[in-house]
């Protein structure tokens, strides 16, 4: 960490290890405390037409810019160099493939603002938290577009190459060594998305976007019919986690 | 063979009178609250109707329940795992609230509050969901008694079925009322629907209930049930659903809608089936097979190799005793007059219906002829056939051949009872004609007359011996204010649905204090003004009385008493 000034240590070591802690911790602890609480709090009953529309460009584009993220954040760039990916095919595949998804992203955001301010029934069950929690998603989602297009899209050559910069610091975090001082000659977009980014994980937990964490991925694998015992509710014995298998439902008295 | 046990009911339509008291006493204990205002649990239709929510029988539009694949397995009509998850972002089958109504409530205050004027004060309707004036324009029960039916009744998706004629005729024919709740099914849609995981049916009595702590809104439950008896409560954004009153039923009560229920029409009781079985039985090709394979799944209490298989799974002996005693079985399997709501479903509907006779003598005994007379009762059943076809389109995937048998049962059981009623020889033939001897039209006719409150709910108690749930009492985080403090205590931290679920008790509490010390979250717009519609008479909220004048010496909350009393 040689030569790296106090305010970039706090911004860049500090601030993202604050944010792990509090993303972490929260969220437990809001499982803890708050299961009933936790859920997409879905307002399709209310409106359905847009939604229809907003909600899966929003959702099935978030998945790409994440996939996009993971991509660009933790594969290393020798990585891709080795098994033959060269610079400008990377740069291709990342710049037309991230703006697109982030094209699809806005445009779902925008129409689920748009329906959720419109839309009395939906604008009513807006509660302040929520209000807050779309400053800070907006801003991080805008922000990281400004800076695709700012720097990949307009720029010459290859664009800004964050792989060099960002990438290898983000992932200094995950190592224990920080290199906040890879960060400095970072361009003003990709800081002003990172911090918003940060801000928008130390809310996380303590609000809707919990639901994120409930993608309901082991209902590919149980079996339709879900039996539980009454005894189960009632036992001083933890019940174990999981299903009772449909096959196997005994009543055990 | 593994024998479960299943806690199921029986309405015998005959007897309904669609006074709706099951629908309010169960609104009354289960849904009002915010958040499930549209919401029934137990709803009563009139048939032909449009039901609740709108055309919710129509499952080309709705997609409910499960189909049978060409190669013979079951899948969930509305699309297996991965559309589930596909679609997860917005249900495209959803109804929206318009399909059920939307709730509203009256701006009662301005008839105390209105400034005097030439017009007679209004209570305008406003939304409950926007706050705004509504227009009413659909409810629950919009149609009953067939009002407006002209308007809406060729939306009826049995009618629609219904093969040929029909038409608008009808009207004058026939009309009967259909009381609905969870139908707490064998193979049960919604659960499978739930990617969470979180819908579940009890091993012990087979009630389908939410675990309200797992359930994460994804909303499939709603379109998965063909029966859309799971809500979407808005305000907690988790499902919820009729619990057959599971509480009352571990206590040996019978479910609110029973014990409230004016016609006395509601049996309750054990089944006795093989959970191996259910798949298969549900999985038949022929759709009027599906009546047979269901009841093929029951099995016979009084068999001593069920018995015997019944406790090696560790049914306790009382719960044996009852599927004995139970009128359930007596019904579905013993005199065979009760059917299923549409069994095309697939679920294995678990709450049976005796289908109306009433309809049809309705029309024998006002063409002027006997209406109890069994020759022009029977020929006037097979004559009927738009009411034998309704009832067909309804319980038997649209074979009258089931229905004709069960209301021929019926008939036989009116005319063999009144020539003993009347003190004449009851008439043998009468019963020999619909497969029954004398003495069991005898045992069914009490059964279906004039059985009594243990007669018809034979309801063993749960078994827990453990008495965990007196812990409700006690609860640490349900100080004034605290976190488990709901009702109308106001929101938790993230929003309103956040914090623990709060124990009954402490909701009741909470709600009848917030009653008598503050007026209804949709009360008076005026501030400082109290609903007297609301108020249950005890305390005195603020407001009760008019303010005092600026310099007078009394309060508008002090004891009147006195002097006072003579300065009034």
């Amino acid at each position: 960490m040689t030569g790296a000034s106090t305010g970039s240590i706090l911004l860049w070591v500090v601030f993202p290890y604050v944010t792990f802690a509090v993303f972490v911790v929260g969220s437990v602890w809001r499982y803890r405390y708050d299961k009933f609480g936790w859920t997409t709090r879905s307002s399709e009953l209310y409106e359905k037409k847009l939604l229809r529309l907003g909600s899966p460009l929003f959702h099935f584009g978030l998945l790409f810019v994440i996939l996009g993220h993971l991509m660009g954040l933790v594969i290393p760039k020798t990585w891709t160099e080795a098994v033959g990916i060269s610079e400008g095919a990377y740069h291709f595949v990342a710049t037309y493939m991230g703006a697109l998804a982030a094209l699809v992203l806005v445009a779902g955001l925008l129409i689920l603002i748009y329906r959720r301010r419109t839309t009395g029934p939906v604008f009513l069950a807006t509660t302040r938290m929520d209000k807050v929690m779309y400053v800070f998603l907006a801003a991080s989602i805008v922000l990281g577009t400004w800076a695709t297009v700012q720097t990949q899209l307009l720029a010459a050559n290859h664009g800004y190459d964050y792989r060099e910069t960002i990438s290898p610091w983000f992932r200094s975090l995950w190592y224990l060594q920080p290199q906040p001082e890879l960060m400095a000659g970072v361009p003003a977009a990709f800081q002003l998305h990172i911090v918003a980014a940060n801000l928008l994980f130390i809310l996380w937990p303590f609000t809707r976007l919990v639901h994120a964490f409930s993608a309901p991925v082991p209902y590919m694998f149980r079996p339709y019919i879900v039996y539980r015992s009454r005894d189960a509710a009632v036992a001083s014995r933890e019940p174990r986690p999981g299903w009772d298998p449909s096959e196997g439902p005994r009543a055990k008295r | 063979m593994r024998v479960m046990a299943q806690m199921s009911m029986v309405m015998n339509l005959d007897k309904c009178i669609g006074c709706h008291t099951c629908s309010v006493t169960c609104k009354q204990a289960w849904t009002n609250r915010t958040g499930v205002e549209y919401v029934w649990f137990n709803n009563v239709e009139t048939r032909p109707g449009l039901g609740y929510p709108r055309t919710y029988q129509d499952q080309e539009k709705w997609q409910g329940g499960w189909v049978r694949t060409k190669r013979g397995k079951l899948k969930l009509r509305a699309g297996g795992r991965a559309k589930k998850l596909a679609t997860i972002f917005s249900n495209p089958k959803l109804p929206s609230i318009h399909e059920y109504y939307e709730p509203w409530t009256y701006e009662y205050d301005m008839l105390l509050s209105a400034p005097q004027g030439p017009h007679t004060p209004v209570a305008k309707p406003k939304s409950l969901l926007t706050g705004e004036d509504m227009k009413i324009e659909w409810s629950a029960n919009w149609d009953d008694d067939l009002g407006g039916s002209k308007e809406t009744m060729q939306d009826d998706p049995i009618l629609q079925h219904m093969s040929e004629h029909v038409a608008s005729e009808f009207e004058q024919t026939f009309m009967f009322y259909l009381p609905r709740i969870c139908e707490h099914c064998l193979n049960p849609a919604c659960v499978a629907s739930c990617p969470s995981g979180a819908m579940y049916k009890r091993a012990e009595d087979g009630i389908v209930l939410v675990d309200q702590d797992q359930c994460r809104g994804w909303r499939m439950c709603v379109t998965g049930c063909p029966y859309k008896k799971v809500y979407f409560n808005h305000k907690t954004g988790k499902a919820e659903k009729c619990t057959l009153c599971y509480p009352r039923l571990e206590v040996g009560l019978p479910t609110v809608c029973s014990e409230t229920c004016v016609g006395r029409l509601r049996y309750l009781g054990l089944v006795l089936y093989d959970a191996d079985r259910v798949t298969e039985a549900a999985s038949v090709e022929d759709e009027h097979e599906l009546l047979e394979s269901q009841r093929s799944v029951f099995l016979d209490p009084h068999d001593p190799e069920v018995v015997a298989a019944a406790r090696a799974e560790g049914i306790p002996e009382d719960w044996i005793a009852a599927a004995q005693a139970s009128p359930i079985w007596a019904l579905i399997q013993k005199y065979r007059v009760a059917l299923p709501l549409h069994p095309e479903y697939r679920t294995m509907p678990m709450v049976w219906y005796i289908p109306p006779l009433s309809p049809v003598v309705d029309v024998v005994g006002s063409s002027g002829n006997d209406g109890e007379d069994p020759r022009t009762l029977f020929a006037a059943i097979s004559k009927l056939r738009i009411p034998l076809e309704y009832l067909a389109g309804l319980f038997t995937a649209g074979d009258t051949v089931p229905v004709e048998r069960t209301l021929r049962r019926l008939a036989a059981m009116r005319s063999y009872m009144r020539d003993i009623n009347l003190g004449e020889e009851p008439n043998e033939a009468i019963a020999r004609a619909v497969g029954m001897t004398g003495t069991e039209i005898q045992e069914m006719y009490r059964l279906l007359a004039i059985a009594k409150y243990e007669d018809r709910y034979v309801i063993p108690t749960a078994h827990q011996e453990i008495a965990r749930e007196l812990e409700e009492i006690s609860c640490s985080l349900d100080f004034d204010g605290g976190p488990g403090m709901g009702g109308m205590g106001g929101a938790g931290p993230f929003g309103s649905s956040s914090g623990t679920p709060v124990p009954v008790a402490v909701e009741n509490f909470h709600v009848l204090q917030a009653r008598q010390t503050a007026d209804s979250p949709n009360g008076p717009s005026t501030s400082g003004r109290v609903n007297l519609l609301n108020w249950d008479g005890n305390g005195r909220p603020a407001g009760l009385f008019p303010p005092g004048s600026p310099g007078g010496a009394e309060g508008p909350g002090r004891d009147t008493s006195g002097d006072d009393t003579a300065a009034r």
